[in-house]
């Protein structure tokens, strides 16, 4: 399998817009960040393209850029570089802690954010994150510049609405409300190095009557996309925080996953665990929410 | 670009200059062209870290870096520690303290205790944090606590 290696072509753009004119070439090339996961496939011989475009090194999609009101982070931006940023580890340690919890150092450093979304893993371990923190994914292709909130960018099992000749160019983040509560839990086999079982990135925040009036929950593992439970939202917006309306979250959070039986676990148990990280969640962010 | 590509890029401080198949995993050029057996392969998907290298101070699985993207770095590998036949204090420690076993788990441990002894910069890593760092290799043999009691103590034999 390893000798297909040798026959396969990779093109190396100068920058970004040479790289969005090899892009459209007919043959749909791939492009290559990190290749993390893409050299696993080519290896295994679970990828078809022959054509690459290989964006590792290009300025244009690298660095964080922390403004006022948010981050931006470069499509090649690598978890690693996440995990060390010191704006995004006070301000989105959500997505910092889900950073440091992509594979070990040495997949941190290579892998990038804009290949942990293109790649499209329902298990994808930054994108919960991305979604509770309401990121918003830019898009470029020869034809121009677009961006799609996160939320609209998955719309099925691995199928993005991202078209062939685009690329991933960045990923913007803005800064959750002042005072709310940012959570990213990951269950796997071990604690590192693992494919999860159960991902979720949550953020909370109450009004000045103490009651819910921001809540984003965002899970990984649970369904053949990432995507946000909404009607365990539902249950908790504008609810005072009680053991009651735990409970609540936690019996609409069924409705919203439909985890598998598969090689990682099976689907009793993500339901369970998962709704057992609902209920770590809240009792973090509010300690009403335990109290009986 | 197809067929072969010619690269240069610095391993072990010399300069070198290959010319392979762009998508060729950097750890059969290493093995193969640059002829650096110390860097094993385990698992070749990522999850062992046994090709652990260093490319430009960080670590990476050489297995899942195609070699086009080696391209101008600089790498050091396990061949890259010692100074001839002087170890260095990781490696003694190594020795000294029942670090190494069976052995194909380790130059990769090295090379990730290495990126942890420079991030501390002569500060002494906590047991958590020697575990964190190593997360990424798997070791069969020893249970890690050898391996963990090693790379702190090189730290303490640094200051």
């Amino acid at each position: 399998m390893r000798a297909a290696l040798s026959t396969l072509d990779v093109a190396r753009p100068r920058d970004l817009a040479d790289a969005l004119k090899m892009m459209r070439a007919a043959e749909r090339p791939t492009p290559i960040a990190g290749a993390t996961d893409l050299l696993v496939y080519l290896n295994a011989g679970t990828h078809s393209g022959r054509q690459f475009v290989d964006l590792w090194g290009l300025r244009e999609l690298s660095g964080i850029r922390a403004g006022r009101e948010g981050v931006r982070l470069g499509a090649l931006a690598t978890f690693s570089e996440i995990r060390e940023h010191p704006v995004l580890r006070r301000r989105l340690p959500a997505l910092v802690a889900a950073a440091a919890e992509v594979g070990g150092r040495q997949i941190q450093n290579r892998a990038t954010v804009g290949g942990n979304i293109a790649n499209a893993s329902p298990a994808g371990d930054s994108l919960p994150a991305l979604m509770a923190l309401d990121a918003v994914v830019h898009l470029r292709s020869q034809r121009g510049a677009r961006s799609l909130p996160f939320a609209e960018l998955y719309r099925g099992y691995r199928d993005l609405a991202i078209e062939p000749d685009e690329l991933i160019t960045g990923v913007e983040i803005p800064y959750p409300p002042r005072g709310t509560v940012q959570f990213f839990r990951k269950v796997g086999t071990r604690r590192a190095q693992s494919i999860s079982k159960v991902v979720m990135a949550g953020v909370l925040g109450l009004d000045r009557k103490r009651r819910v009036s921001h809540v984003r929950l965002a899970w990984g593992s649970v369904a053949p996309v990432t995507l946000r439970s909404t009607h365990a939202e539902e249950a908790l917006q504008g609810a005072t925080p009680s053991p009651e309306a735990a409970s609540r979250a936690r019996e609409a959070l069924a409705s919203d996953i439909s985890p598998i039986d598969d090689i990682r676990s099976d689907r009793d148990y993500r339901t369970t665990v998962a709704g057992n990280v609902l209920l770590q969640f809240l009792r973090a962010a509010d300690p009403r929410f335990a109290r009986t | 670009m197809s067929g072969r590509a010619t690269l240069s890029f610095t391993v072990n401080g010399k300069r070198r200059r290959v010319s392979v198949p762009p998508m060729k995993r950097l750890l059969d050029v290493l093995r193969e062209e640059c002829r650096l057996p110390g860097t094993k392969e385990g698992c070749g998907e990522g999850e062992c870290g046994a090709c652990t290298v260093l490319i430009d101070g960080r670590t990476v699985n050489s297995c899942l870096v195609p070699a086009v993207q080696a391209d101008g770095a600089t790498i050091l590998t396990v061949e890259g520690l010692a100074r001839g036949p002087k170890l260095t204090a990781l490696q003694q420690a190594f020795v000294e303290m029942g670090g190494a076993q069976c052995g194909i788990c380790t130059p990769g441990i090295l090379l990730s205790a290495h990126e942890l002894l420079r991030r501390k910069r002569g500060k002494v890593p906590s047991d958590p944090e020697v575990r964190e760092a190593l997360a990424g290799n798997l070791c069969r043999c020893t249970g890690y606590q050898k391996i963990v009691d090693a790379v702190r103590a090189a730290a303490k034999s640094k200051r």
